[in-house]
Order: structure tokens, then sequence, then C-alpha cells
């Protein structure tokens, strides 16, 4: 039994944003896997808990017109990977989230709140850096818009204003059209771990597919917030492709990565790991953008 | 026969229907929640407690803290009791603790109505500590000036004996020897049954009734009875279906402070179940031990001088104590004979850490670690197949342990070897994958084990089993034995069936134990039962037989020694002709207006004999070094366990511990950060592997017949997971050249070694 | 903080006055006495109290009861015929020995029924994945798999059979 005070379910986004104005305290929930476990842990014991789950309008994907992709922040894991907009179009995400903790847990995770914990281990989150998503926010005074990387602001903080919810998650066409991507999730365990880093890329190239127009390299877990290799991207950009230019997108990916020691993993381990990374994801999302096997 | 026979589990059906009741399952009416105040310190004392705003919150029944439980030492361990005061067990706890020893000491309890309650009243609880330096390693804790963990054991040193065959200084001097040394390390891993350990308890009248997750049921009775100073047969423990033991639940846990706790509340019953978090650091864990070894050797191969200096981190309380730093040393002694010399230095010591007891197989995965990974280095030093080093040197059939008269009485330890290196195809692939280069490598390796069966004659070995005719000519069958998962009602199902002639069907095991009525036995550990419990079955079914008989000659005025059981049916003993089913028997014997007879037979078996089980672990897999992580593409456990009684169930035990192995080579370890705070007690951070990490496993036996045994068997529930860990090290030194000596070998591990050997940028990692 | 709410558990519907705090695992525990469901970490690492909602496999201690308003719940005990019979996962369970001490197994039973329920093929490998949300600490995985893999292999046979 869980030490909560009081659960509000809200009706309706309105609903649950003007909850939030009378209870600042209270604890947005949506699938629970992480809050609930901070009440267990003793964290949030004792809180008042404002329920999102009822709230069908954040729920689900589609395209618009213009071809950007909503993703709403209530879909769970399972939900994004095999939905049909997604393995078209934002594939390497389907692949990214499918990755979390184990079936289960992606059946009752959602995106929004893996993007709302603000943790630099997200298995959503490098990939949502590299497709330069931007996120809705629905408050009392309205909406507004923030590219992902300006909404993380540091470890387990975010950029919701008070009585703020996330309420999309939106991929402009020009962010997926024609890239090939690759994710991979370093863990010590194939299933049920966290990240010891997470490592996301995705290209395009060439009408003759020998050249990167364009890269997107994202890590997580190689600093305190998720965060995107520019001056890497920025040396691959119109370079032919080859082994020496994955080598210099690794070196220069290390030295504008920032990952700590901690008990987990150390500084030197994880810097192995985003110049081996970097290079295993690069290779293979240029297979996937139509590129030839290095 | 059933024996030999791949039957269903007895249980199977329970399980998988959801019917199968655990403790947790029963619902007693009234259940009040207790909980437990850990101490967040490692080393000190509990000053002062103060509970008075605690016990202020609403729903909270009691609380007790280390000021108010009696003054008693207990021992914990499920060994025998032993009536010499100087072979008894270590009495160094008390149902609370003022003297904190380990982060998460018991300190005080609650009781509450509810958990929610009981929690919020844990944190209302104001603890004073006096703290000490954490001692953290054996080395720590033997140092000058450390602080005593127990004022009776100076330098903090539990125990320490000297195993010596041969006079080693001696042996040295011959010339020409080759002198190989090395450091091994293992891991503190824990058992991580999936149902973490759960008691409740009960009074009626003046008897007190705890059921228990347990191991050993009659053990948690003579404990429960110790700890709290009441009369043994004021005690009634109960064991439902457990959810996993490993050793874990071969331990008084929590139930002595959970009576405790009822009696304090006037007999309420008052559940007491840990968390995950808890399991992790306040039960048992495997010991962490060091070992260095020097062997000289011919260069022929025969191994000539050894010396073995063994530390075993034991942890803030005896638990088993020493005997399982001594059961490694035995490893040495049995596995190979040396032609001069063995010496082994063996200390165990108390530290500020988790409480290390037992684990399957009780110090030999250590043991083994340590001494197979030192057997390749050796072969590597020699030039010579490491196989072809084990062969020359193992245990033969014959051997007698010098020290305990332990004999080898059946051995099909070469034939395991020899159908490992068949399968895994040995000689190509150690010359295959010599001298490979570039960042995927691959590797086979291999190491071998022998493992005793129960306890003899370092404790005592004892064991009792009852049958009883039931009114229709089915029995049923109560052993004191344990089923812990690993089997054990089925087997006895099916060897109660051949020994007294019934179909397996007709054997209604009785699977709860229930001390109040159920015979006596010492429980599920050291692999004991088939063989212990199992003579003890095979005596009583004797004695059932005989009574059957006895009444069949009356009902049908035919000499008994003329006449069978077969298939639940009195038959001639000559033609096999059926003469009288056992239900009219039965019938007859229950209801006959002349000669009412209830056919039942007890018997006890003072079990005065032990074996040695064998096998051997063979590997391949494949190294991505800039990645640190190694992939086991096949693996083999071949097992001289004897006659299988039922080989479906001896295969999953040995895939069980197969998995408990890999977990054991690749990933598994407590780890404590500086003030001995463990950092990663839970499933996510403990790499307890997944289906995902799992390679197929893969099984293979050499069935020798032992003739000490009462079927022919021998160990097999704990040796499984054994061999894993050196054969996957013995690989990884093959594929890299690169020698890692400590356990676990996990990804960062690797990559330092790569780098320091070498293979990873030249040597230098980019900081 | 008690509450009344109604869902569908293993095809009956049912009324249950549940504590809001309470997980689903407490209330089919406590409320239903549906035992099946395990409790091994409490925190959705070990997988001990799957259970299927509205279909979908879940770690029920980091439910809360509360969501299951207006759910369908199934549990092992729901599994069985209307005579008792065990339905073919179980059966498969059973003679794979992939059961030991059998605290993981109805969890698992469950996340195998979500996959056989899919009448898709799996590979071994795909098999692995989808259940690699449970920990056993037995049986290595090996026969569980060989049992998760016979059922979906036999449902797949008995789907394409029942084509034109």
């Amino acid at each position: 039994m869980y030490d909560i005070e009081k659960i509000y379910d809200a009706v309706s986004l309105d609903d649950a944003i003007r909850a939030r104005v009378e209870d600042p305290e209270a604890v947005i929930i949506a699938g629970g896997s992480d809050v609930l476990i901070k009440i267990r842990e003793g964290k949030l014991a004792g809180c008042r808990l404002i329920g999102i789950r009822a709230i069908k309008e954040l729920e689900g994907i589609s395209m618009d017109g213009d071809g950007c992709i909503h993703i709403r922040p209530l879909t769970t894991f399972s939900h994004i990977t095999f939905h049909p907009l997604i393995r078209e179009h934002l594939p390497v995400l389907g692949y990214a989230v499918d990755q979390v903790g184990g079936p289960q847990i992606r059946n009752i995770g959602t995106i929004g709140g893996n993007v709302c914990n603000g943790v630099t281990s997200a298995d959503s989150a490098s990939t949502l850096f590299a497709y330069n998503a931007v996120l809705e926010l629905t408050g009392p005074d309205g909406k507004r818009t923030l590219p992902i990387a300006e909404f993380y602001t540091g470890p387990g903080h975010v950029g919701l204003g008070p009585a703020e919810l996330l309420t999309d998650i939106m991929i402009a066409k020009k962010d997926y059209d024609g890239f090939g991507g690759h994710y991979i999730k370093y863990a010590q365990r194939n299933a049920m771990d966290i990240a010891t880093l997470g490592c996301s890329a995705i290209c395009r190239l060439n009408a003759s597919k020998n050249t990167i127009e364009d890269l997107r390299l994202a890590f997580g877990v190689a600093g305190p917030i998720p965060m995107r290799c520019h001056k890497a991207e920025e040396a691959a950009r119109g370079q032919l492709i080859s082994p020496q230019l994955l080598e210099q997108i690794a070196l220069t990916a290390e030295s504008e990565v920032n990952p700590r020691t901690s008990w987990r993993a150390s500084r030197e381990f994880r810097l192995q790991l985003v110049r081996e990374l970097s290079q295993r994801a690069c290779k293979q999302a240029i297979i996937h953008a139509g590129g030839a096997d290095l | 026969m059933a024996i030999g026979k791949s039957m269903n589990r007895v249980d199977a059906y329970e399980k998988v229907t959801g019917q199968a009741q655990y403790t947790d399952d029963f619902f007693e009416g009234e259940m009040l929640t207790a909980k437990v105040l850990h101490s967040t310190i490692a080393n000190g004392w509990v000053k002062k407690i103060d509970t008075s705003e605690a016990e202020k919150l609403p729903g909270v029944v009691k609380i007790v803290t280390c000021f108010d439980v009696p003054d008693i030492q207990f021992p914990t361990p499920g060994h025998p009791w032993s009536t010499e005061e100087a072979h008894q067990d270590v009495s160094d706890r008390k149902l609370l603790n003022q003297r904190v020893r380990l982060y998460g000491d018991d300190i005080a309890a609650v009781v509450a109505l509810d958990s929610v309650a009981a929690s919020r009243a844990l944190k209302a609880i104001r603890v004073e500590y006096e703290e000490y330096l954490p001692l953290l390693s054996p080395e720590e804790a033997m140092a000058e000036g450390a602080p005593l963990m127990h004022e009776e054991y100076p330098g903090n040193i539990l125990k320490h004996h000297t195993l010596i065959e041969g006079d080693y200084e001696k042996a040295a001097s011959e010339d020409g020897l080759l002198f190989v040394e090395g450091d091994f390390q293992t891991q503190i891993v824990q058992h991580c049954h999936i149902e973490p350990p759960i008691s409740y308890a009960y009074m009626k009248k003046d008897r007190i009734t705890v059921v228990s997750s347990t191991q050993i049921p009659h053990i948690v009775r003579r404990v429960v009875g110790q700890a709290l100073g009441i009369p043994w047969g004021h005690i009634r423990v109960i064991k439902p279906y457990i959810g996993g033991g490993f050793g874990n639940k071969q331990e008084v846990l929590y139930e002595p402070l959970n009576a405790f706790l009822s009696m304090q509340v006037g007999g309420r019953c008052v559940k007491l179940e840990l968390t995950r978090e808890e399991t992790f650091i306040c039960t048992r864990t495997r010991h962490a031990i060091s070992f260095h070894e020097t062997t000289g050797v011919r260069p022929d191969g025969r191994l000539v001088a050894r010396r073995v200096k063994i530390v075993s981190n034991q942890g803030g309380y005896a638990s088993h104590g020493h005997a399982i730093a001594a059961n490694a040393a035995n490893e040495f002694r049995h596995l190979y004979q040396a032609d001069g010399a063995l010496e082994v230095d063996v200390s165990t010591v108390y530290t500020s850490m988790a409480s290390a007891g037992a684990m399957r197989a009780y110090g030999i995965p250590q043991a083994a670690f340590a001494l197979e990974s030192h057997m390749d280095d050796i072969a590597l030093r020699l030039g010579m197949d490491p196989i072809e080093l084990r062969k020359k040197n193992m245990m033969k059939l014959g051997y007698v342990d010098p020290g305990t008269g332990i004999a080898c009485y059946s051995s099909g330890l070469e034939e395991c070897i020899d159908r490992g290196m068949a399968y895994i195809h040995w000689a190509e692939k150690r010359k295959q994958y010599q001298n490979q280069t570039g960042p995927i490598r691959r590797g086979v390796g291999m190491s071998i084990f022998s493992y005793k069966t129960g306890v003899y004659p370092i404790s005592l070995e004892t064991a009792s089993c009852r049958m009883v005719l039931n009114q229709d000519g089915t029995m049923q069958l109560q052993m004191g034995a344990t089923e812990i998962g690993q089997g054990a009602d089925t087997v006895f199902t099916q060897m109660a069936a051949d020994s007294v002639g019934f179909l397996p069907e007709n054997v209604h095991i009785v699977s709860f134990q229930d001390t109040d009525v159920t015979p006596f036995d010492t429980g599920a550990y050291a692999s004991r039962q088939t063989y212990v419990s199992g003579m003890a079955l095979k005596k009583t079914a004797g004695i059932f037989r005989e009574r059957i008989l006895d009444y069949a000659s009356y009902m049908l005025q035919k000499p008994a020694d003329s006449m069978d059981i077969r298939d639940s049916w009195i038959v001639c003993r000559e033609t096999g002709e059926q003469l009288l089913g056992m239900d009219a028997l039965a019938m007859e014997s229950f209801y006959s207006l002349d000669n009412s007879v209830h056919i039942t037979a007890e018997a006890t078996n003072h079990c005065k004999s032990n074996t040695f089980a064998f096998g051997a672990c063979f590997a391949e897999i494949e190294v991505d070094i800039p990645l640190g992580k190694i992939k086991v593409l096949d693996i083999i456990n071949i097992h001289d366990s004897g006659v299988l009684i039922n080989p479906k169930l001896a295969e999953a035990q040995v895939h069980g511990g197969m998995s408990m192995g890999l977990g054991y080579a690749l990933g598994e370890q407590l780890l404590y950060d500086k003030k001995g705070k463990p950092l990663n007690n839970n499933f996510l951070d403990y790499k307890l592997q997944t289906s995902l990490d799992t390679p197929e496993l893969h099984v293979d036996f050499v069935q020798t017949v032992d003739p000490s045994a009462p079927f022919g068997n021998k160990a097999l529930g704990e040796p499984p997971a054994i061999p894993v860990a050196p054969a996957i090290r013995n690989a990884l030194l093959h594929a890299t050249g690169v020698a890692v000596n400590s356990l676990p070998l996990n990804p960062q591990k690797l990559v330092e070694a790569f780098t320091e050997n070498g293979l990873l940028n030249g040597g230098a990692l980019h900081v | 903080m008690t509450k009344i709410i109604h869902c569908t558990v293993n095809g009956q519907e049912t009324e249950v006055a549940i504590d809001i705090r309470e997980s689903l695992a407490d209330m089919l525990r406590q409320r239903l006495h549906l035992t099946s469901v395990k409790k091994g970490c409490e925190v959705g690492e070990c997988g001990a109290c799957t259970v299927l909602v509205d279909g979908e496999a879940i770690d029920s201690c980091i439910y809360l009861a509360d969501w299951a308003d207006g759910k369908h719940i199934l549990t092992v005990e729901g599994l069985r015929g209307p005579n008792g019979e065990l339905s073919p996962i179980q059966q498969a369970f059973i003679e794979e020995a992939a059961v030991q001490c059998g605290f993981c197994t109805p969890g698992i039973i469950m996340s195998a029924v979500e996959i056989v329920g899919s009448g898709k093929q799996y590979t071994r490998d795909e098999i692995r994945k989808l259940i690699s949300g449970h920990l056993c600490r037995c049986t290595g995985y090996q026969n569980i798999l060989n049992a998760v893999e016979r059922a979906v292999n036999e449902a797949y046979q008995f789907l394409q059979q029942g084509e034109p």
C-alpha cells in the first residue's frame, strides 16, 4: 500500500490544470512507473496526486497536414513502438523506447513521463534530441512551445512552469524526412536496466549515398542532461563517408561530452563508450539512410 | 520403475494454477504488520532511541527497541545442533542489537495496523549513535587498532586454521619445479530468491506458531526457542511452499523476532515481510573470499608443492561462520592431489558488511574460481593443454580424504571432461582461436569441480520419514525434508513408489512441514536430501512393505516372503501373478472385524557416509573488446551426480545453477560506499540475469552408480553453480590473453584490463 | 479512503471496495484472494505480479487499484476452462518442467497469455525479449522459453489450420 494522502483524477486537460493551480504541491501521475516508486522509497511519501490517465486528448499519435508528427504524452512506450506512423517515419524512436525496462513497463510507462522526469538516462531523450522534437506545454495562460533541448534544465529538472503540463511532442517533417538512424542503449544487461550510455544518431545522405548531408548525434548519460554533439555533427556535414570520418566524429564527440564518475560507471569508461558507440551508431545510421556498410 | 523417469512435478499443477500457497497467501483474520528499523551507520553503538513521536501516530500498536529485548545471544545457521558445546554454532546476535555491526542492522521494530502506519512510525523514530570506522574488508578489520566487532574475537578473526598435507618446504625444494603464483578475489553476491523472506506468528494459549518461508523448519523451531528462552516444544513452525531459498533460507532470519513481536502484543497475529532492499542487506550473502596461491609444478604438469592462503569476509555476524571458508579449503585438497604437499591457511574475518552465510555450493564456487583459474595460468606457463594438466592431477576413484575419511566411491569426472571436449570441439577451437587480432575475439575455456553430498562427518546427518496407508490403498508420504523448488517432493514420490512397489500416482506426498506433526529432518541444504533423506525413505519403505506383506499374508494365507508388491498390487513373487489389489488390502486392514491394523511406518536414518559428485563446464565466448562485453556463444555443464532420479528435473536444476554461475561470472555484485552503505540493493542496480542475458543452456550427465547411496545418486542441487565462472574466465584468457582474476567480469573492469594490457588504444584511454 | 470500483476480473463483473492507496496487486491479493499474483520487489523489476489489464501485461505492484475501474483484469486463476481443465500454456509449463519454486510462474504465464494471444509466431530470441520483464532464479529461463515457444507454436498452428 502506498503512502498517498489523496488522489484527484482529472477528467480533462483544463481540469488537470485547474487542480494543479489549486494545489501546486500536488504531483502529476501518468503511468506511475516512476512516481509510485518514489512514493515507496519515501521521497514522495504522503503526497497528493493528480491523476491524468483518463484524459484521452493527451493520448495517441497523429500526423498533421504539414507532415508534423504529434506524439501525445500519455502514449505508452509499447504503443509508440508498434504505431504505423512511428514505424514508417520515426523508427529510431520506436526502437529506442523499446529498450526501456521490460515489456510490462513499456505497457504502462509513458513518453511524457519519461521526458518530464528530466533524467539524462531516459531512453527516449537522446532520440528526441536527434529529431529536434518540440514540446507543447499548456498552462493556465495557454499554450507555448519549446525545443526539447531547452526543456531539460538540469538533472531531474525541466522547464515546466507552475501548473503547466506537457501536452504534445512534435517532430517536423524536415527533421525526419529522408533520415536514417540508429539508437544504442549501452547497459550491463540487455533488459530491465538503465543506460550506462545512450547514443542516438540520425543522418541524411546525398543522392549517391556516399556523403553525409546532415548528421544529428545525441547522447544520454554523457552529461547531466541529454545532449547533442553539434561540433561532431558539423564535422560530418558534407563529408565523404569513410572509417576515418567515423573516427573524427567520435573524437569530436568525445571533446564535447562531460560524463561523470558514479558508482555505476567511471567517467573514463563512459568516454570509451562515447568513442565507440558514436562510431557504431553512425555506421548503422548510414546503412539505414541508404549508405554502404563500412 | 518410477526412478529414472522424467515424471512431471507433483506440485506443478498447483503452481501453474495459482493454488500453491506460499506464506503470504494465508489470511488469518487480523494480521498486524511488523517492520524493522535498521541502522543507518555500519559500525557503532545505539546510544539512545526516542520512540515518543512514533508512538503517537495512528495505527501504531507497539514499538520495541534494542533496549527492550531479552539479553540472549543466539546462533542463526541451519546446522544440526551439537550437544558438545565446542562444536556449537557461534551465538553472536540478539533479537535487536545495540551494538551496530552493519549498515541495516536491526535496532528496533514497529507493529502496526498496516504497512503505511508502520513505515510512518519507522520514519518518526529518532536514533542517536556512537559511530566507529566502518570495516569494509578483512584487511581493514585485521589492522592494528581496528574496532572489535565482537569483543570475544581479537583482531576480528572469527576463526583461523591450517590444513596441512605433507611438508611444503620439503616438497618445494625439489629441483626443477616451476612456481606459479596468483591472487584471486570473489565478490559479494546475494541469493535473489524471488520470494522475499516472510513469516507470521501468533499464539494460542501458551504456544506460539510461526509460519515461515524457510528451508529448515525444525531448526527454526529450535532457534526460536533459544532466542526467546522458551521451551522448544512450545513452538510450532509451519513451512508452506517457498519461493526459492538457495541457502539464504537455510538460516533462521526474522522468525525469532517475529515470534517475539507477537508475544509483545498478546499473541496477536503479526506478519513480518522483508522488502527486496532489506533482503539484500539484512539477510545473508555469499562470502567474498580472497585467495593467494603458490604452486610448484614439474615440467610434466605434476603438481608438487601447493600453498594457499584464504581470507573470507564474514560481515557483521557469524552465521555459518568459518564452515564456509573451511569447505572452500577442502576443495583444494579434494579436486587435485599433489605429489608432495598442500598447505592451506584459512581465516574468516568479521567486517561491518552484510553477514555472509550459506549460498548454493557453500564456499566451493569461490574456491573453484581461484583454483580453476590458477590451473589455466599454470597450463599457460607450462605450454600445456589445461585439460591435460587437470587430468594428470585430479581426484581418482578410491581417493580417501585423509582428514575426514570421505572416499571417492564412484567417479565420472574423466568422462564428463571428455564429453565436454567433444561437445565444444575443444582441440579445434583452442587452436583456431590462437593469435587473434581485432576488436572482437573468441575463446573457449573450461573448469571442473568435486562436491560432497551432505555434511557427514563434519556435522550430524539424520533424517526421518513416515508412510501411512490410506483406506483406498494409496499412501501418505511425510518427509521432514523440504521442497524448496528443487523438486524434492517429486523425487521422493518416485523413490517411495519404487521402494514400496506402488504406482507413483498412489503416493501422496505432504508438501508442507509442520513441526507438530512432521518427522524430524534438518532440511534442504548441502545437496543432502536425495542422499540422506532418501536413505530414511528407503529404510521406512522396507518396514512399510513388510507390514503390508504381513497383512497380505494374513488375508491370503500365504507366506509373506512368497509375495511382492508391484504397481500397487500384491503379486506372487515368482510368477508376478496379481493376487490382491492394494485398495482391497487397505479396506480390509481398516475395517476388518477380526484384525484391524492401521498400517504405518516411520524410521530415522542416521547417515554415516558421504560421497563425491563431479562435473565440468565448457564455454565458448565472444569478447567485444572496446565495449568490455562478453557474449556466451555456447555453454555446457556435464555432471556426474550418480543415478538421476528424474532426468528432466535434474536438467532443470543444472539450468538454474548455470544461470546463477553466469550471473556470478559476468555481473552480479553487491556494492558499498565508503561509509559501508550498500549502493545497489535492488533488482535494477544488482544485475541479476534476465532472459535476454542468458544463452541457451546445455546439459549432459554421466550417470555413475554410487554404491554408498540409497539409489546410486549423488549431490545435484548445488554443483551446477560451481564451474561456470572459472570456465568463462579461462575462455576470456584464451580469447584475449588477459587474465582477469576477480569477479565479476563486468564491462568496466574488462575495459580497464584491456587498456592496461595494451588491447585498447595502445594502452591509454583518452581522458 | 475507501472507494468502490467496478471491473471485470477473470470474466466476472466485480464490485470492490478499495483503499485508494492500494496497488492492483494489493487489491487482487487482499480483497479478492487471487494469490497467484505474487510480490517479489514491489517496484516493477521482477514481474512476479504480472496480470493482464485489457489484454496487456502490466506489473500490478506499480498500478493503482483505482485505475482498474472499468477494466478487464485477468490473472492465472482465470485461465482454466469451465471444468477446471488447464490452458495449453499451463500444460506446456508442466510438461516442459518450466516450474521450479513456482513463485515467478503465474506472472510469466500471464505474459505468455499475451504473447500467445497475439496469434503470431515468434523466434526464440523474440520470445526471450517478450519475457525479459520477469526475473527467475531457478530455471535459467531455459525451460520457460521451451514452454512459451511450444505454446506459441501450438496456437499458431491451430490458427493456421482454422483458416480456409
